[in-house]
């Protein structure tokens, strides 16, 4: 309590800026903000935290003579404690960016908080397009994946080799929605056919229903528009129900590294998906998730990779415009290409999307593997400007204006 | 309107595989509901932890095949042991000193010890869950005319009908579970006999708890070994135990096959609603017979 | 009677007082959240507490509130009281069908009905467009009170969260101590006495019910307008063990109990949010520890004590006894 006064008083004094290009406070502070004990906590968690150490520490641990600090609380995938706490960070911690935000209902809500504080909210785990779209804020960065690449990367890809009628198995949420309605696009702009599709509610553990229906659809294709503990009982038991003997293949829409180990390759190999990074694809990524397994024990998801490029960047920005202010940085931003090993020539678009490279991937069969985390083999690059292009005009109020 | 209805039935062989997979995820429900009922009907706990402790069967197995190298046939055994051991240290330890209260106190404190088990999983394995296969004797499956059925579902079907028929054998029909049912009604009379009623309810716990633990173990070649696994399932156990009878057996069994039917059928027809309609079904059940279909009347 | 009176009156000044101030030492935000919480507590507790009916769907009345608020406030641009009337006035509809349903049960029949039926309500919000699904209802503006005072600055925005929840306490207190109250009591005494008076026990339940939902609704709502989004979160059976939690630690049918329990909760969500899993598994220890040694709650123990002391100083001679 005695410290919510200090920094209540102290926060009250040194912030009383005007918009003037000076980093208020005598420190950077950035939090981390992420599911840290549920669903998502693999992806993102404990792992973004020692992400964005690692970036702290590489920038040198402070810009312009202010010292960087950091901070990290669990939103438990609830949007009024994520909220609560970012206008906490903001108003009173001196918290000058908050990072990752899995979960879009806690990402809107927590962009919100950023947007009236002019404060900068870098978004690496959420997936919500209308964060860049409807929602779109000028002090956001959506830095590394949203459901509009994923469906034009994996739907897409999948159809131009081969796979052309799809079924899909929906999560009854408004993502699993999203998803599913943005992959059908794609699936129908490149010749494809949907034949049907089956919405699943939240967590459910069996899909052997489910199952049963996609192959009887007969589709070549079962799209899995879920994430999380669902796709990962859909892909067991399909294993089980013999689908992808059957000659039918899976294509998962949001599926992580962390989400394959969970698996076994027994149960995932031949899967199908987008990710915006791997840890094993060149020297640098090697270099870079050497340094994490060393601490986490774990190779890193994209969401972690991601979050360790956002802070870089954030901080190469804070440091040319010396502020801190939210708009002024975010401008900076979007000025500057992205280039770190994760990302070559990514630009951040005006609506705060960072147009980058996606990556089409396909799951080793337990013979191809060379041990643990070797799960991956790349299929195809998909190109930035492909992988985000918009269905149709942009949404975000930002660029219409 | 009504175009979330898919109103087109299926062919009847794809029916019959709906409702074959709908009754093969009853059997986990029967099998689950049925240590709560037991546990209930014979203690008048409501025993909140047992999503916890068939969670925990199912860690135990993945515990024994990655540690001591014990694979699926042994851990069936082992774990409902391992976790019924447990059980009865909860018992002698917590539950002991609120057996005069209201209900309500087991309801909370079982609901505590629930949230502690999970939250220590949490912590220590993350949410991913772990991986464990099925069994190489159990693996491939069959193909039949309207389905392929995996070996592995139609072995759950068998051993649940066989745990589940067994239990209530044991407690119906034996000396034992006469033993067991008086000293519910009437402990001190039974006591007075020279029956020891606290070891028996004590075992009596034990019992249930290895029933979800074994439950567990059952699901985890299916479904995800992850610490959310039982509170995702605990609060529909409870509707199926509620729609059968607090109290009684053979109503937690047949509820169990029965809701596990009708949620499949769900699945066909609404399937958006498939986690919702046993809850509508118990509400039902609450306001035309509240003891449930199969339960004594107080 | 009249010196622990006078007591009371004295705690209720002194909280008051430092209900006033507290925005200044503490954050603000917190506070509103655990002065909503407190008063859906206190609803709960007036059902729980007093009539002796545990109710497992609570969470039904707090969020269907908190989403009808929000979305008269943003869709239709209703002014911030009119929305939070209404959302009270859904909750309380809301409660008098569930009730009139549930009340026909007792004991745990009673929960699980509540349980069912709150269920069905998730379904409705994750399904329902105007909910936004898991995304919930972003972005809701405070707007103006009664279209002069700006709920925009957080200060303001405190004292009439304060303003509600003395409100919605004080109707409370005044039903827990008016011969509706008396009747409750008796009815949760000896149900079978209190008809063979004359009193139609049904209809009293079913007062009591709707009342506590409609402060459960007056709860969602404020909440609603505090944290500006309606979500998912409010409507799931997880909050409902929340606010059960909350009042046993606090102190089930004592008239602050629930105030400091939700306020001891909210503590621990907020403060300790670093620690991931193990909030909940320190929730669960409290849980367990509560219902084994300390069923009366904090505020429960304190009154057992005060009363102790106040008895011994009246049978002076005798000692005090060992704090029962």
């Amino acid at each position: 309590m005695r410290l919510a006064i200090i920094f209540g008083v102290a926060a009250t004094l040194a912030l009383t800026t005007t918009a003037s290009a000076e980093i208020s406070g005598d420190a950077v502070k950035i939090g981390v903000l992420n599911d840290m004990s549920g669903l998502y906590a693999d992806l993102g968690g404990q792992g973004s935290v020692e992400a964005a150490r690692m970036a702290i520490s590489d920038f040198g641990g402070s810009v312009n003579g202010k010292k960087i600090e950091l901070i990290s609380a669990d939103h438990q995938n609830k949007p009024d404690i994520g909220s609560a706490i970012a206008t906490q960070w903001f108003s009173s911690e001196g918290v000058d960016a908050i990072v990752d935000v899995p979960t879009s209902s806690v990402a809107l809500a927590v962009q919100e908080v950023a947007r009236n504080k002019n404060k900068v909210f870098l978004i690496s785990g959420a997936a919500a397009s209308d964060l860049t779209g409807k929602a779109c804020s000028p002090t956001s960065v959506h830095w590394t994946y949203d459901t509009v690449a994923l469906a034009n990367g994996t739907g897409a890809a999948v159809v131009k080799a081969g796979g052309d009628t799809w079924f899909f198995i929906t999560a009854d949420y408004a993502f699993g929605h999203a998803l599913e309605r943005d992959t059908t696009r794609v699936v129908e702009e490149n010749g494809g056919k949907v034949l049907g599709s089956v919405r699943a509610p939240l967590n459910t553990a069996d899909f052997s229903s489910f199952l049963l229906q996609a192959q009887n659809s007969k589709a070549k294709i079962i799209g899995l528009a879920n994430a999380g503990g669902d796709t990962i009982n859909s892909i067991k038991q399909a294993g089980e129900f013999g689908v992808v003997e059957g000659g039918q293949k899976l294509a998962g829409l949001l599926v992580f590294i962390s989400d394959i180990h969970s698996l076994g390759l027994q149960a995932a190999h031949g899967l199908q998906l987008t990710s915006a990074f791997y840890w094993d694809q060149n020297d640098e990524t090697r270099a870079w998730s050497k340094r994490f397994f060393d601490k986490m024990k774990r190779e890193p998801t994209m969401v972690q990779a991601g979050v360790y490029g956002a802070i870089m960047h954030y901080l190469a920005a804070v440091k040319a415009t010396n502020s801190d202010n939210g708009p002024t940085v975010v401008k900076q931003m979007k000025a500057t290409p992205v280039n770190d090993f994760m990302t070559k020539n990514g630009k951040i678009r005006e609506d705060g999307t960072l147009v980058r490279n996606m990556y089409l991937f396909e799951v080793k069969k337990p013979s191809e593997s060379k041990g643990p985390w070797d799960y991956y083999k790349q299929i195809a690059v998909i190109p930035g400007e492909e992988a985000f292009k918009l269905p149709g005009p942009n949404q975000c109020p930002l660029v219409k204006g | 309107m009504f175009d979330w209805i898919h109103l087109s039935v299926p062919p009847a062989p794809a029916m019959f595989a709906q409702l074959l997979v709908g009754l093969i995820n009853g059997a986990f429900y029967a099998m689950l509901s049925l240590g709560l009922a037991v546990i209930f009907g014979l203690l008048n706990i409501i025993n909140f932890t047992h999503g916890a402790q068939y969670m925990l069967g199912a860690f135990c197995a993945w515990f024994l095949l990655n540690t001591l190298g014990l694979g699926y046939w042994p851990a069936l055994i082992l774990a409902p042991l391992m976790v019924g051991a447990l059980g009865i240290a909860i018992e002698r330890l917590l539950l002991r000193h609120i057996y005069g209260l209201d209900h309500l106190y087991g309801l909370l404190l079982t609901f505590g010890l629930a949230l502690i088990i999970e939250g220590v999983f949490r912590q220590q394995y993350g949410s991913s869950g772990q991986p464990y296969a099925i069994p190489p004797e159990l693996q491939g499956g069959q193909r039949l005319g309207f389905m392929f059925l995996p070996n592995y579902r139609a072995w759950v079907i068998v051993a649940s009908l066989a745990v589940c028929l067994g239990t209530w054998f044991t407690i119906e029909r034996t000396r034992l579970g006469a033993y067991l049912r008086a000293a519910t009604e009437n402990p001190v009379l039974v006591q007075a006999f020279g029956i020891n009623v606290p070891r028996m309810i004590t075992l009596t716990y034990g019992a249930g708890v290895a029933l979800a633990a074994f439950a567990g173990v059952m699901a985890a070649p299916i479904y995800q070994v992850s610490p959310l696994m039982g509170s995702n399932i605990i609060i529909t156990v409870f509707a199926v135990v509620v729609i059968g009878g607090m109290g009684s057996i053979l109503g937690a069994i047949v509820s169990g096959f029965s809701l596990g039917l009708v949620e499949g059928l769900t699945k066909v027809f609404y399937p958006e609603a498939s986690s919702t309609v046993i809850f509508v079904i118990m509400a039902l059940v609450l306001l035309v017979k509240p003891a449930g279909i199969f339960g004594r009347a107080g | 009677m009249t010196g622990s009176r006078r007591w009371e009156w004295v705690l209720t000044a002194f909280l008051v007082g430092l209900a006033l101030v507290a925005p200044f030492a503490l954050y603000p935000v917190f506070l509103m959240e655990a002065l909503c919480f407190a008063l859906f507590a206190c609803a709960f507790n007036l059902l729980i507490g007093y009539v002796g009916l545990l109710s497992f769907g609570h969470a039904a009345f707090l969020g269907s509130a908190s989403y009808i608020t929000a979305h008269t406030i943003k869709v239709w641009g209703l002014p911030p009281e009119l929305g939070i009337l209404a959302g009270t006035g859904v909750a309380a509809l809301l409660g008098a069908a569930f009730g009139w349903l549930a009340i026909r049960r007792q004991g745990i029949y009673f929960a699980m009905i509540t349980l069912a039926l709150a269920q069905m309500v998730h379904f409705v919000a994750l399904q329902a467009r105007f909910t936004g699904g898991e995304d919930g209802i972003q972005a809701v503006p405070r707007g103006y009170l009664f279209g002069l005072i700006d709920l925009n600055d957080t200060l303001t925005m405190y004292y009439f969260v304060l303003a509600v929840f003395l409100i919605g306490f004080a109707v409370i207190v005044r039903t827990i101590h008016s011969p509706f109250g008396q009747v409750i009591k008796a009815i949760r005494e000896n149900e079978p006495r209190a008809v063979s008076l004359g009193y139609e026990a049904d209809r009293y339940k079913l007062l009591a019910f709707i009342l506590s939902a409609g402060l459960s609704g007056l709860a969602g709502s404020l909440k609603s307008l505090v944290f500006q989004l309606a979500s998912l979160a409010d409507v799931q059976w997880t909050t409902s063990g929340e606010v059960v939690l909350m009042t046993l630690v606090g102190g089930l049918g004592t008239v602050l109990g629930p105030v400091v329990g939700a306020f001891f909760l909210t503590a621990m969500q907020h403060y300790l949010a670093q620690l991931g899993s193990w909030v909940t598994v320190i929730q669960g220890v409290i849980f367990v520890f509560c219902v084994l040694l300390f069923r009366r709650g904090i505020v429960g123990v304190v009154a057992a004590f005060v009363d102790g002391r106040h008895r011994a100083a009246r049978l002076s001679p005798e000692p005090s006894p060992a704090g029962e």
